[in-house]
């Protein structure tokens, strides 16, 4: 087998343990939803067969056990239990490992897993709704015949017929009549059709299953066989006579009911129908490596710099059709553009989706009950800051599960609801992307907070803090409000970690918190890593970018004020003091100060500081390009951008130049 | 790519006897590259200062919608740095740095030809009576009675990457 096939099936199996999951998940809150439990099995099964295709015999085997025992919630014998479906959940976590890593020996862990999820099938088995009624022996007339090309599809009829046998006595006939003479036959094509007699105990459903993999392109029919026209024994009349009394909470089809299903053209086209339970059409999609869409990206912006200076050439002459021709493409490649941004994008339910199974495991350990909500899955974000953003999430999660969240009693005595919420949103906000995880629990208890702060000497004892200042000590590296370490969170790596992460992101963290009504705490993320909006400003003859997120205000500095200010450095504005740097002046441009320079004030949330410009050229949207190694060590600037006619513009940080601003202003107030 | 970095970079001729090389020039004297790391050599395009890099890469440029460092092995080589000419090119090479293959642009006084170089004609730089850092040169070769020097990129890079230098006031162009 080769190893690309391998890594095939792996990434194949890899998404449909990640459906199981969300299956397995949906069935916790809807354990009646018989097309959840339909869509799990299928998933099982799937990965039953292919895992042994491909050499995965432990997974295949391990698979099997979790299947027959899931089988039986399937056939309505067993209720999905919250025990059973959580069995079932570690059981794919181990098929996961199973799945990766084939050649490792699990055993002892397998069985142990089995264990546990036979146990919890027969106590769903007394809990479970009433099983199925089996209606005795009934004998059903299977036709069925494949289409041509099905042994290109891998379909094997053989085995088809090998598993009908297994249900009970059968009569197998071929139909020949479609096969054609041998000059005319193509060897590999299929030509026979079949008229099985089958009696069993099985129901319809079972029968179909057979089919499962293969109806969408078949004919099938299944009839139930009445007494006359079988001329049968008493027992087989009996127990097709015998009339079946559906439970009143089967959702599934009345078994005994012996409508023929004309699986014929129409109905097979219908999926949905043929099939029973099949999900609604997944949206098509290809894959592509991340690499091939950054170096289209590339092309892109490349494209789209010919471009412009296409449209000054154009603009600079009087050919009108060359004007014309030039409008067009901008258009185009303005489009283009766009397209690309939306390639890079992904939903965060990708990313939501994750937590669901983290929050239940959470549940389970801490003996809390937890109720995950989430809102604006839909909301898109740029892939690689979806990734990113992964580990501060989890991070977030666990602390609001374990510190956040009071335990059932305590909720009980502050008069909530014995289940704690937990609930994690997404919209888009301009250029950003805002994620809120909000709890219901206790709060932050200040008094806490502030006695670690001063035993840790962050703060002076009874310094004077305001409460937003009080709330931005957890941020602060090393701090950990938890008293004694548990196996969740508390284990060294703090809120700071979360708070640089997201810096690096260019985003922003905010929490606010309520004593016995919960905290929030809000991720601020730019919808993508590779364009920022900026403001272009020229200082001495280069041109800078300034994101445009941090620009709070431009204001003018006359000559007279700049030589007034001389040594202070400090504009007054709207009564407070903000300090300033002169862009020339660092930047050693040796170029004099224009007549009307610009005063551009940038912020980092609470901190700012002006920066001296020469001249504001105006809002530019860019890509943004990272510098070279060889001037990674510079952090004046965090990239550079291609403009519209072919320069390069640095971009500067924002955060390292206020607290440049800051350490200077610090200078200033020990010099006075 | 990787391959072309070993040859464009690796130390001594790599076991071959006779190897390509493009020859240019900086302030008279002859320098040599290895032919196979050259990317493109280019006309000069306007340049971007980057405040605060040192003098030896203290500019990016625009290549092919990559931003790239613009070095001067001038800077390395204690060599005058003269305006440019009508003959002035850029000449972009791959070289590692971090580990990380790295487009760089290479400033010179004018390109002359890719040229084979033979191994029988190469010496080791002389450890005494050279103004230049012996670290910095791979060999020296011998042809036409003149010298071509065949710089060390990766050690001139590393180095560069280690200790840059403040920038020093409007020397550059």
């Amino acid at each position: 087998m080769s190893d690309e096939a391998i890594a095939v099936f792996q990434v194949e199996a890899r998404e449909n343990l990640e459906l199981i999951e969300q299956g397995l998940l949906d069935l916790l809150d809807r354990p009646e939803d018989r097309d959840l439990v339909d869509a799990v099995f299928r998933g099982l099964h799937t990965l039953k067969g292919s895992g042994s295709m491909f050499g995965f015999d432990a997974l295949a085997a391990f698979t099997h056990h979790c299947e027959t025992a899931f089988d039986r919630v399937r056939k309505g014998e067993v209720a999905a239990t919250t025990d059973l479906v959580s069995a079932v959940l570690a059981a794919r976590d181990h098929m996961r490992q199973l799945m990766e890593d084939p050649s490792g020996d699990y055993g002892a862990a397998g069985d142990l897993l089995l264990a546990d999820l036979e146990r919890a099938v027969q106590e769903a088995d007394g809990a479970g709704p009433p099983a199925v009624v089996t209606p005795g022996l009934t004998t059903w007339r299977i036709k069925f015949d494949l289409p041509a090309n099905a042994f290109k599809n891998g379909a094997n009829p053989l085995a088809l017929l090998a598993e009908l046998r297994e249900m009970g006595e059968a009569r197998v006939v071929a139909d020949a009549s479609r096969v054609p003479p041998l000059s005319q036959i193509e060897p590999t094509d299929h030509y026979l059709a079949w008229d099985v007699t089958l009696t069993t105990d099985q129901d319809r459903a079972t029968i179909e299953d057979v089919f499962i993999f293969v109806i969408d392109d078949m004919n099938l029919s299944i009839e139930a066989l009445d007494e006359a026209r079988l001329g049968a024994s008493p027992v087989q009349a009996a127990a097709v006579a015998e009339p079946v009394e559906p439970a009143p909470a089967k959702v599934a089809a009345p078994v005994a009911a012996p409508v023929a299903v004309q699986a014929a053209a129409a109905v097979a086209n219908d999926p949905v129908e043929a099939s029973g339970a099949k999900t609604a059409k997944a949206v098509e999609s290809v894959r592509v490596p991340a690499d091939r869409l950054d170096e289209l990206m590339d092309r892109v912006g490349e494209l789209v710099i010919a471009q412009s200076r296409l449209t000054q050439i154009s603009n600079s002459g009087t050919d009108t059709a060359l004007r014309a021709v030039s409008e067009e493409i901008e258009r185009l490649s303005g489009e283009l553009r766009d397209t690309m941004m939306v390639l890079r994008m992904v939903p965060v339910a990708t990313l939501f989706g994750r937590f669901r199974r983290l929050v239940h495991d959470l549940a389970r350990e801490t003996g809390k009950a937890i109720d995950l909500s989430t809102d604006g899955e839909t909301t898109e974000i740029d892939k690689t800051v979806i990734e990113r953003l992964a580990d501060p999430l989890v991070h977030l999660i666990r602390n609001a599960a374990d510190h956040g969240l009071e335990t059932a009693e305590d909720r009980a005595a502050a008069g909530k609801p014995a289940t704690g919420r937990i609930r994690l949103s997404a919209h888009q906000s301009g250029g950003e992307v805002v994620i809120t995880i909000r709890d219901d629990g206790r709060g932050i208890d200040r008094e806490r907070v502030r006695a670690k702060a001063e035993s840790q000497g962050l703060i002076e004892p009874g310094a004077v803090l305001s409460d937003h200042d009080l709330l931005q000590m957890i941020f602060h590296p090393g701090f950990s409000t938890a008293a004694a370490v548990t196996n969740l969170s508390g284990r060294g790596v703090g809120m700071d970690v979360v708070k640089r992460t997201i810096e690096a992101l260019r985003g922003s963290i905010d929490i606010a918190s309520r004593p016995g009504e919960g905290s929030e705490v809000s991720l601020r993320i730019p919808l993508t890593l590779a364009i920022i909006d900026g403001l272009l400003v020229r200082v001495g003859q280069g041109r800078y970018v300034i994101p445009l997120g941090a620009v709070e205000e431009c204001l003018e500095l006359s000559l007279d004020e700049d030589l007034r200010s001389r040594g202070r450095s400090f504009i007054s504005l709207r009564n407070s003091l903000v300090p300033y740097l002169r862009l020339r002046e660092m930047f050693e441009t040796g170029t004099p100060p224009e007549l009307h320079q610009k005063v551009v004030v940038v912020s980092t949330g609470t901190e700012r500081i002006g920066l001296v410009v020469d001249q504001i050229i105006g809002d530019h949207q860019t890509v943004i390009k990272s510098m070279s190694k060889l001037h990674a060590g510079l952090p004046t600037f965090s990239g550079a951008t291609i403009l519209g006619d072919g320069g390069v513009a640095l971009i500067l940080d924002v955060g390292h130049l206020v607290a440049k601003g800051q350490q200077q202003e610090a200078q200033m107030r020990e010099a006075i | 790519m990787s391959t072309q970095t070993e040859l464009a970079t690796a130390p001594g001729w790599t076991g071959a006897e006779q190897v390509e090389v493009l020859t240019f020039e900086l302030n008279g004297e002859l320098f040599a590259l290895h032919a196979v790391g050259v990317q493109e050599i280019m006309d000069l395009t306007p340049e971007t200062v980057v405040p605060g890099a040192g003098a030896f890469a203290g500019a990016v440029i625009n290549f092919r919608g990559k931003v790239i460092p613009l070095a001067d092995l001038r800077v390395a080589f204690g060599l005058e740095r003269n305006a440019p000419t009508i003959d002035s090119r850029i000449v972009v090479i791959e070289i590692e740095l971090s580990g990380e293959p790295t487009l760089v642009g290479l400033r010179t006084d004018k390109v002359h030809e890719v040229t084979t170089l033979a191994r029988a004609d190469s010496e080791a730089p002389p450890s005494v009576g050279m103004r230049w850092r012996p670290e910095f040169i791979q060999c020296l070769v011998k042809r036409d009675g003149e010298f071509i020097v065949v710089p060390d990129l990766q050690t001139i890079f590393n180095q560069q990457q280690d200790a840059r230098q403040p920038v020093t006031s409007a020397t550059r162009h």
